[in-house]
């Protein structure tokens, strides 16, 4: 892949140099009495790649939902892209690719087809649009499959093409929500290494969630640790292990911060359940 | 900042206009579902399928009651231009169907992600809505063809109809998305949907002319967008049809009603990833 971080490459609109890319203050959300995301702040550099861990129902996805603007802050705020989350809504919408937890890629669509409408919705120039298309299915080892419906798909290649969906627009950060659940460990092995390609390649800055510490190892530079909906440690994976132990794993500091599943009224860890699974079988 | 990931060409300055953009996007929704029919033009058949028996069974069965007065048409042409109307508020009624799926399969976000104004994605599902109506009007000219109902072929008409049938198909369609919204899920949209449809096709002139109402009756079937509707096919399909209302005042009440249903769905959609 040819790859150039010559600055002539780089987009003027998302100027964010010299700060963060992600500057999150305070961010709270509430379900009625329930506070899921609770007065969180971090902040995540350009080209850094951000991973956030935590159990069940921590509160992961929701701080995504929430930067992406599919969800309202209940209080707090962020900076995404250089943009207010609050105030600017559309432009923070135009700097970033956002790949859910659940299915974003539409079955009934060829692979093109859906990377054709990603790019009309972000107004990507006429004249680029064709290549923009190939060279980014190439990228993500989807070339063959170009034209086919992407019910035909396996999971590991519903993935790669919904994260190719996610960077059609060339934006300034990726937000991957669980990107490898319910895949096999070759699909997994292919979507990680995309990511760390893109990672090595470039200076797109990657915040992502996952259960699995060994990729949260592999790829992030840093790590936040969500429990009950609170941040309860930043820090590089390197230098977690070390304040858990000298020995100790990513699942040995799991275990000691991240604790238990959360103690949300039942009916809810039943929809999370729910949902994970149709996730995993929709996508494997 | 942002260099292009994977190798990409970069955004480049090149920024069309504001309006122009907003025609993309309507453009680039409403093309993705015409290409999902394309793909699966089974539904499509299915759907055709429904106007036939209306036409075959209930109007020519009504045609031989004789104390239907339809003003100097006969029934069966009076009825072909409402089960016309009717198959297409059926095809867009259960847009909100297709909308809560989305939603429960998570395409819906990819949507709501995007920069598109929520009024774009609206109005683009909505215009596919047209484009289904459209086939269902297709195969109801072709079947009251064959029953000799007096068909206009004018160009001028031809064109008015292709109109109507997008706006009409939008609104409903519209009307449907909104009450998706607000009901969220498959099971009680279903509900609603047979509640909502029936009511809408028979406090309407789509089976029997106003006049032949109870005065409270025609005052419901005035405040029906599907009369209006109604009434400007009857005028456009048949040769020598005319319209009670006339069918520029028809386009306004349409036109009018679909706008502000944009309005209000593009409001709720925004919420509808919560
Ligand atoms: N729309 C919602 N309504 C009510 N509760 C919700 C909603 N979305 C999430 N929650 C609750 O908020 C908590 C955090 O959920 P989530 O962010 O999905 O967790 P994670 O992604 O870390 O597993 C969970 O207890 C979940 O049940
Ligand atoms: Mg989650």
């Amino acid at each position: 892949m040819d790859v150039s971080r010559s600055p002539d490459t780089v987009s003027p609109a998302a100027d964010t140099s010299g700060s963060a890319v992600i500057e999150v203050r305070a961010l709270t959300r509430r379900f009625g009495s329930f506070v899921a995301v609770d007065r969180v702040s971090f902040g995540v550099g350009r080209g850094e790649v951000f991973g956030l861990i935590g159990a069940n129902g921590a509160g992961k996805s929701t701080v995504i939902r929430m930067l992406t603007t599919l969800l309202p802050v209940t209080s707090g705020g962020a900076t995404v892209a250089g943009y207010d989350l609050v105030r600017n809504p559309g432009e923070v919408r135009r700097h970033i690719g956002y790949v859910p937890q659940l299915m974003s890629a539409d079955g009934d669509l060829t692979a093109t087809e859906n990377l054709l409408l990603s790019a009309r919705l972000y107004g990507i120039p006429f004249r680029e649009i064709r290549s923009r298309i190939e060279q980014t299915l190439a990228a993500m080892d989807l070339a063959p499959f170009a034209h086919r419906l992407v019910k035909a798909f396996s999971g590991g290649m519903i993935r790669r093409l919904e994260i190719a969906q996610g960077l059609l627009h060339c934006p300034a950060i990726l937000f991957l929500d669980e990107p490898t659940v319910g895949l096999d460990p070759a699909a997994r092995h292919a979507v990680l290494g995309r990511l760390a390609k893109l990672r090595a390649e470039t200076a797109t800055t990657i915040l992502l969630t996952s259960h699995y510490m060994e990729e949260i190892e592999e790829l992030c530079d840093r790590v936040g640790v969500l429990r009950e909906g609170k941040l309860v440690a930043v820090a590089s994976p390197a230098e977690l292990k070390a304040r858990v132990g000298p020995a100790a794993t990513l699942d040995d500091v799991f275990a000691a911060l991240a604790g238990e599943e959360a103690k949300s009224p039942e009916i809810q860890a039943y929809r999370d359940v729910r949902l994970s699974r149709r996730a995993a079988r929709s996508h494997g | 900042m942002s260099v292009s990931p994977a190798g990409l060409p970069a955004r480049t300055a090149d920024q069309s206009s504001r309006a122009f953009r907003y025609f993309e996007q309507v453009f680039g929704v409403c093309a993705a579902e015409v290409q999902k029919l394309y793909h699966d033009p089974f539904e499509l058949f299915t759907r055709a399928i429904q106007p036939v028996i209306w036409l075959l069974l209930f109007g020519e069965a009504m045609a031989r009651v004789r104390g239907l007065v339809t003003g100097s048409m006969s029934y069966i042409n009076f009825i072909s231009a409402g089960i016309l109307t009717q198959s297409v508020l059926f095809v867009a009624i259960f847009y909100g169907i297709a909308a809560i799926w989305e939603r429960d399969l998570g395409v819906l976000h990819r949507y709501l992600v995007s920069p598109a104004p929520r009024s774009a994605l609206v109005i683009g599902k909505a215009l596919s809505a047209g484009i289904r109506g459209l086939s269902q009007a297709l195969v109801v000219y072709i079947l009251a063809g064959l029953l000799a109902v007096p068909i206009s072929l004018q160009p001028v008409h031809l064109a008015l109809m292709v109109l109507f049938i997008i706006v009409g198909a939008a609104l409903f369609a519209t009307f449907s998305l909104i009450v998706a919204c607000l009901v969220k899920t498959r099971e009680r949209f279903m509900g609603i949907g047979q509640i909502v449809t029936m009511p809408l096709f028979f406090a309407s002139n789509a089976i029997y002319p106003l006049a032949i109402m109870p005065a409270w009756l025609r005052v419901v079937a005035r405040l029906n967008p599907l009369t209006y509707e109604v009434d400007a096919v009857r005028a456009l399909m048949l040769r020598g049809g005319t319209s009670d209302f006339g069918v520029g005042s028809d386009f306004t009440v349409l036109a009018v009603v679909f706008a502000v249903l944009v309005g209000v769905a593009a409001r709720l959609y925004g919420r509808m990833g919560n």
